[in-house]
């Protein structure tokens, strides 16, 4: 799950993570008003969209950056004006970019040095890890790539926490001298609520020293441990599900694991693992897989529909692949299904289904007396190959 | 002589009387494994399906029963405290079913458990099976959730994070004749107890197994280092498949595991590392029996 920036500022406040004062507002009338009530000269007007690049992005209307440095209350409300209700596109929202709802005002500092700070899950060693770099406000990835030497990691022991010799090391390394305690306040703020909030990854790019040696978070990135989640329900609130995929939103109200992809062939499958391999060997028969859609293991009639229903959404679909390996699942209950479910939608699209395992029988006898055009498949590769010539 | 667990394995279930965990400790003993107690808070004293006791701590439950092996089937926000109290009551071989337990808990799990003689196998993970050698291989022990009738008793050790996929390279052996001397299934999550390094080390050394399938995925490097040291230290034949080829970078593939974050993690990079270190990679998972077969000279 992601969050805003404006949200991130919450955290970061409740936390004691240091960052310029600002507000969030969703119309120009109220951009002005926290202009106002800043009461500063030197402002910011940013765009809040669950993407980075905002500063080099473009509007739809031809409106340049999605990242604005304003003088005055007047200024900011005109920005404002420019980004609210407008699709902003930038390296990471692709072509259709993505819609602008709200924008966060704030204090824009004066800057002395560009810091990058991260702290994420070393899933090797099993351990958090911060990372630092002295090139901060540049993309983390070109530096790795050319200054690798530039990139500080330091592993933290989960039992032990952030000790202060690290945060001595930490502050040495990247040359802080009258900013090192505003920076290890900071840190140790931000090692808190990486723990405390369950992160899978904070990114701070980049944290800044100001001209008058302040230390500030200005941007970050937030990435949680869904499955922690249940323990975290003020974060769980965070959850912009205007900004996320509708089709996703709707296959995890009925506990079905879903992701658009830009092919044609929809897959329905039980298993993470195996949806990722049907996935693969449509591709490897020349096809274009339209989406990754496990129904878990032990898929309900109610389901299958629901997962129908999603697919069916997905205007680029020509063809369905249904691939089921049903151990101890009944393979009659998930034939049901899709029968009722293709009979409930009036489906015209080539259906192509793969069933194997527990009461395989009973569901070929199923499919086969419901009157329905399905073709059948012996195995994945076969179900694969015909699903591609369907919709060739 | 298979690896980790046999027919002879007294088995306890944490959670038993669950729903889930009810319908898995059936139809275990259904397959022939030695359920010898379920562990469930509050309920000690109590009898499951009128046969197996149960108890209120996994302590109690070893010191009458001599149970050796551990499958916990609670829900995700207890099951970090039910592996640590499975470790402390010295059970050798802990098998965690739950999946959706947060990395934090895991991370701290596996912290905690290092120095010790227990060893973890999952979590979010089908469980392992070593086929018995009746009908359907009935007999077996079935620790998890994976279909039995599948298996049949041979030489062919399995290792995979994903359910499905290990079913369907088993099936796929079983309908070609090749049965399996155990089926490894260590789970999806980014962090787990038993790696493929780990599996892998216990085929090479276990006689009974002839021969490997080593199924992965996108994310982490797990795979790479598993065919890293067989390169240099397995004799026996290994056939790899690895999922994701087609998952987008930066999204979660249904397991938490499975996300795509740098070059070296792709189904690509490792597929080409697998093969270069002498693995037989499947073109394709329908194929993942066959092509065992072939580098196994079958």
């Amino acid at each position: 799950m992601n969050i805003h920036e404006y949200q991130a500022k919450e955290l970061f406040d409740r936390f004691g993570v240091p960052s310029p004062k600002g507000k969030v507002a969703s119309s120009p009338k109220e951009v002005y008003d926290a202009a106002r009530w800043l009461a500063i000269n030197n402002l910011v007007v940013k765009a809040q969209i669950h993407a980075g690049g905002r500063g080099k992005g473009v509007f739809k209307s031809g409106y340049k950056g999605g990242v604005q440095l304003v003088k005055s209350p007047e200024e900011a409300r005109d920005a404002a004006t420019q980004m609210l209700g407008e699709v902003l596109v930038t390296k990471q929202t692709g072509d259709a970019g993505r819609l602008v709802r709200k924008v966060m005002v704030g204090e824009a500092v004066s800057i002395r040095r560009e810091l990058y700070l991260a702290i994420l899950l070393d899933r090797e060693c099993c351990q958090p890890v911060i990372i630092v770099s002295t090139e901060g406000g540049m993309d983390i990835e070109e530096v790795a790539a050319h200054s690798p030497e530039k990139i500080l990691r330091e592993h933290i022991h989960p039992l032990m926490g952030l000790q202060a010799y690290q945060v001595r090391k930490i502050c040495h390394d990247l040359g802080l001298q009258v900013s090192a305690r505003q920076f290890g306040r900071l840190l140790h703020a931000l090692y808190k609520l990486f723990i405390d909030c369950d992160c899978s990854m904070v990114e701070i790019n980049p944290v800044v020293v100001t001209t008058n040696d302040h230390v500030y978070a200005l941007d970050a990135k937030f990435n949680f441990d869904d499955n922690a989640l249940y323990r975290h329900p003020e974060i769980s609130s965070m959850r912009d599900s205007d900004a996320e995929d509708p089709r996703e939103v709707a296959a995890a109200l009925h506990d079905l694991n879903y992701i658009g992809l830009d092919g044609n062939i929809a897959c329905l499958v039980n298993g993470a693992g195996l949806a990722m391999a049907t996935m693969d060997i449509i591709k490897h028969h020349g096809g274009d897989p339209a989406n990754f859609l496990d129904v878990g293991g032990g898929a309900s009639k109610e389901q299958v529909a629901a997962a129908f229903h999603i697919i069916l959404g997905d205007p680029n679909v020509k063809g369905i692949f249904i691939n089921i390996f049903g151990g101890i699942m009944d393979c009659n209950i998930v034939a049901e299904g899709v029968v009722a479910a293709a009979k409930e939608t009036a489906l015209t699209l080539p259906l192509v289904v793969r069933l194997e395992g527990n009461n395989v029988q009973a569901g070929q006898a199923t499919l086969d007396a419901s009157g329905l055009n399905i073709i059948t498949a012996v195995g994945m590769d076969d179900g694969a190959r015909k699903i591609v010539a369907a919709v060739a | 002589m298979a690896i980790f667990i046999d027919e002879t394995t007294k088995v306890l279930v944490q959670g038993i009387t669950g729903s889930f965990g009810a319908r898995h400790a059936r139809l275990s003993i259904e397959y022939g494994t030695h359920i010898v107690g379920g562990v469930t808070p509050t309920k000690g004293g109590q009898l499951f399906d009128n046969t197996v006791p149960i108890f209120d701590t996994v302590s109690a439950a070893v010191k009458e029963t001599g149970a050796t092996a551990s499958v916990i089937f609670v829900p995700p926000a207890f099951a970090a405290d039910a592996v640590l109290e499975a470790a402390d009551a010295g059970v050798e071989l802990i098998v965690c079913i739950t999946e959706g337990i947060p990395v934090m808990d895991m991370m701290r799990v596996k912290a905690l458990l290092v120095g010790s003689k227990s060893r973890l196998v999952g979590p979010n993970c089908p469980g392992i099976v070593t086929p018995g050698r009746g009908e359907r291989s009935h007999g077996g022990c079935r620790i998890g959730i994976a279909p039995g009738y599948i298996h049949k008793r041979g030489n062919v050790g399995v290792v995979s994070r994903s359910g499905t996929l290990t079913y369907e390279a088993v099936w796929q052996l079983t309908q070609l004749g090749y049965g399996q001397s155990t089926c490894v299934g260590i789970g999806g999550d980014p962090i787990n107890g038993t790696s493929h390094l780990d599996v892998l080390k216990c085929f090479n050394d276990d006689p009974e197994t002839e021969a490997i399938i080593l199924i992965g995925e996108i994310g982490g490097n797990a795979e790479v280092e598993a065919a890293r040291w067989a390169r240099d230290y397995c004799r026996k034949p290994i056939a790899g498949f690895i999922a994701g080829a087609t998952a987008p970078p930066g999204r979660r593939m249904g397991h938490a595991g499975a996300i795509v974050g740098g070059e070296d993690d792709t189904a690509q990079a490792k597929k080409r590392i697998l093969t270069e270190c002498g693995i037989a990679v499947a073109e394709t998972p329908g194929v993942m029996a066959k092509t065992l077969l072939e580098c196994w000279g079958r």
